[in-house]
């Protein structure tokens, strides 16, 4: 086991109180496996992929644990965690497009930051990485600037995993990105785990269409809880969870006319996380809710590897 | 390259002949009469004699030709480095009293805005996110950076100078000494320096500490910042990363500045009756004295654009955009 996340907890302190993000959410993630993060804006998926590698200054660890190849991670303590970056966990980020220092020829930043984290850098090895993405040696020599969105993306993707992290996470890095080069980004993430650069990654995205091709497992979040996870096919083709449902339902499926059938979305929005609802979270929003989801659903294993947080699944 | 400095000359050059156009306009189309004033402290009595210096003088000045003639025989003495002679000081040229004033203002000038600079940035830099010292940096450097700078100065000569009687108050060296190359003169200049260069110095200092400080902290803020702490690069790493691209803004913000220091620096002369530019600047609009006003404002307009040229070259240097920019691609 790679990866294991234990009723994990982060609040965010605000002026008018602590948000549950994450409200004791438990996974774990296999050697070789890709677990894709799916959800609506505000279910706490970018909060979980912050957890596992920095937290912002108004994030804290209230509980729950995380074990990194048997070891635990100490992501409550900024400065004990700084061992553990790059080296085991590494992040492919958001902003990609705008991550690498404008002033600095890449190949200096990079040979920089790999000193500063006592790592002699080896250059054959940063060539073969850039050829496996298909980038010129000559982009060390170039400022950001000078690169393409796509290039500067795979660029990133090079320097976050250039010490064979054990996970790696991805958090979002297709939403800037058009179709074609989504599909290309997506395919040499996966690369990077059949090669071995990294051991596990946990791809955060809120398109599940997406998700659906490269990742191995698929964990549906709602509201700063695990709503339902299992292997990719199952959850596309037999999602158990009634958020699942309606968030598959939501999606364009190709040769349909919507002119005649209109696309479905899910009525409402997600409630507030500073006051969370007691029982179900989902149940203002939920076709099936019934007298039972006053009560806190728990996550049950339903099928091999198939986990929901349903009464009625 | 070419390009680029190219068409940076050009509008330096354009800028250089507005600049000199309204330059030779201001002093002619003020109200009064210099030649009159003249005559009058000559106090010539007889009407005869009066009327024989006046003639004498509007021709010597070249007062009497239309004014498109005065203007073309302007820059036709411009170019012959003849700035005509000065009015206030006749008969020396204004060449030469320009020339013995302007080692006083670029002593002052020069040190006081490098300085300044270079020590506000470094220390701004060094404050941001640093809790105490940030919390005692903002308020000095607001107090000091709104403080006038005349009155900064009218405050060090008091208070230095007056009550404490460290520092001499007034003029570029003491009264008993003649100009020489010698040790007790050199200090001697160097004492009288000393207050009208704290003026200039303190109150330029507290902007760019402040400005330095809140530019760090945005690009501390920034994505390739926070990526580099993701990766768990050392703070010294990300602020040196920091530093460099916080001081690009900065850089911009000296070559504005420039100009601006200039007048500074004139009130300051005033008050510790320095003698450089600025109280040339004085004593020339007091004696309605163009030829020595245009001359130092021309000075002035021509050291404005040689730093501002100076800025352009240092800007490409440092910031790769810059250079990307002259080979044509888009930013």
């Amino acid at each position: 086991m790679s990866l294991r996340v234990n009723d994990l907890k982060v609040y965010y302190k605000t002026l008018k109180g602590e948000v549950k993000a994450l409200d004791g959410v438990s996974f774990e993630v296999g050697d070789g496996e890709i677990l894709g993060l799916a959800g609506e804006s505000g279910c706490g998926k970018t909060t979980l992929a912050k957890s596992l590698i920095r937290m912002d200054g108004r994030m804290r660890h209230t509980g729950g644990t995380v074990e990194l190849d048997g070891e635990e991670l100490p992501i409550g303590d900024d400065r004990r965690m700084n061992a553990f970056r790059f080296h085991r966990v590494s992040l492919v980020p958001q902003y990609s497009m705008s991550a690498l220092n404008p002033t600095r020829k890449i190949g200096k930043m990079v040979t920089e930051l790999l000193r500063s984290r006592g790592v002699t850098p080896d250059a054959g090895k940063l060539r073969g990485r850039l050829d496996a993405v298909g980038l010129p040696h000559e982009v060390l020599d170039r400022y950001p600037i000078e690169l393409s969105g796509g290039m500067k993306q795979r660029m990133v993707m090079v320097v976050s995993t250039l010490l064979d992290p054990s996970l790696l996470i991805a958090d979002e890095i297709t939403s800037a990105l058009d179709v074609s080069t989504q599909k290309a980004v997506a395919g040499a993430l996966a690369g990077f785990r059949d090669d071995g650069l990294v051991k596990s990654m946990i791809f955060v995205t809120h398109d599940l269409s997406l998700t659906y091709q490269i990742a191995d497992t698929i964990m549906i979040m709602y509201a700063g809880r695990l709503a339902e996870k299992a292997p990719a096919k199952e959850i596309i083709e037999a999602p158990r969870h009634p958020y699942t449902r309606l968030l598959i339902n939501s999606l364009p499926e190709v040769g349909v006319r919507y002119a005649e059938r209109k696309l479905a979305g899910i009525a409402g929005s997600p409630p507030s996380l500073l006051n969370p609802p007691k029982g179900c979270r989902f149940r203002d929003r939920c076709p099936l809710a019934f007298g039972q989801c006053e009560q806190e659903p728990p996550v049950v294993e339903v099928a091999p590897n198939h986990s929901v947080a349903c009464w009625k699944a | 390259m070419r390009r680029y400095f190219g068409r940076k000359l050009l509008v330096y050059g354009l800028t250089f002949f507005v600049a000199v156009t309204i330059n030779w306009m201001v002093p002619r189309f003020m109200p009064g009469d210099p030649i009159s004033s003249m005559v009058a402290r000559a106090g010539a009595s007889n009407p005869a004699a009066a009327e024989t210096m006046r003639a004498y003088y509007t021709e010597l000045f070249g007062l009497d030709q239309p004014i498109w003639q005065q203007y073309l025989n302007f820059w036709a003495a411009l170019f012959q480095g003849d700035f005509g002679i000065s009015i206030w000081a006749f008969p020396s040229p204004v060449s030469e009293v320009i020339l013995g004033a302007v080692p006083y203002t670029l002593a002052l000038m020069i040190p006081a805005v490098l300085l300044s600079w270079v020590v506000g940035n470094w220390f701004g830099a060094f404050a941001a996110r640093r809790k105490a010292l940030d919390n005692a940096v903002l308020p000095v450097g607001y107090v000091l950076t709104a403080m006038p700078y005349m009155w900064l100065a009218v405050l060090l000569a008091w208070g230095l100078g007056v009550v404490a009687g460290i520092f001499p108050v007034a003029g570029g060296y003491s009264f008993s000494m003649r100009p020489n190359w010698s040790w007790d003169f050199i200090l001697d200049l160097l004492h009288h320096w000393t207050l009208p260069f704290a003026s200039l110095f303190l109150v330029a200092l507290g902007g760019w500490a402040i400005g330095m400080r809140n530019m760090i902290i945005y690009e501390l803020e920034s994505d390739y910042s926070n990526y580099l702490s993701a990766l768990g690069a050392p703070q010294r790493l990300i602020r040196r990363y920091a530093f460099r691209n916080a001081v690009l803004p900065q850089i911009t913000g000296l070559a504005l500045q420039l100009g601006v220091l200039v007048a500074g620096a004139l009130v300051t002369e005033i008050v510790f009756s320095y003698p450089g530019l600025g109280s040339l600047i004085l004593k020339a609009i007091q004696n309605q004295d163009f030829f020595l006003l245009q001359g130092t404002f021309l000075f002035i307009v021509l050291g404005v654009l040689i730093a501002n040229f100076i800025i352009d070259i240092v800007y490409v240097v440092v910031d790769p955009r810059t250079r990307a920019g002259m080979a044509g691609a888009q930013a």
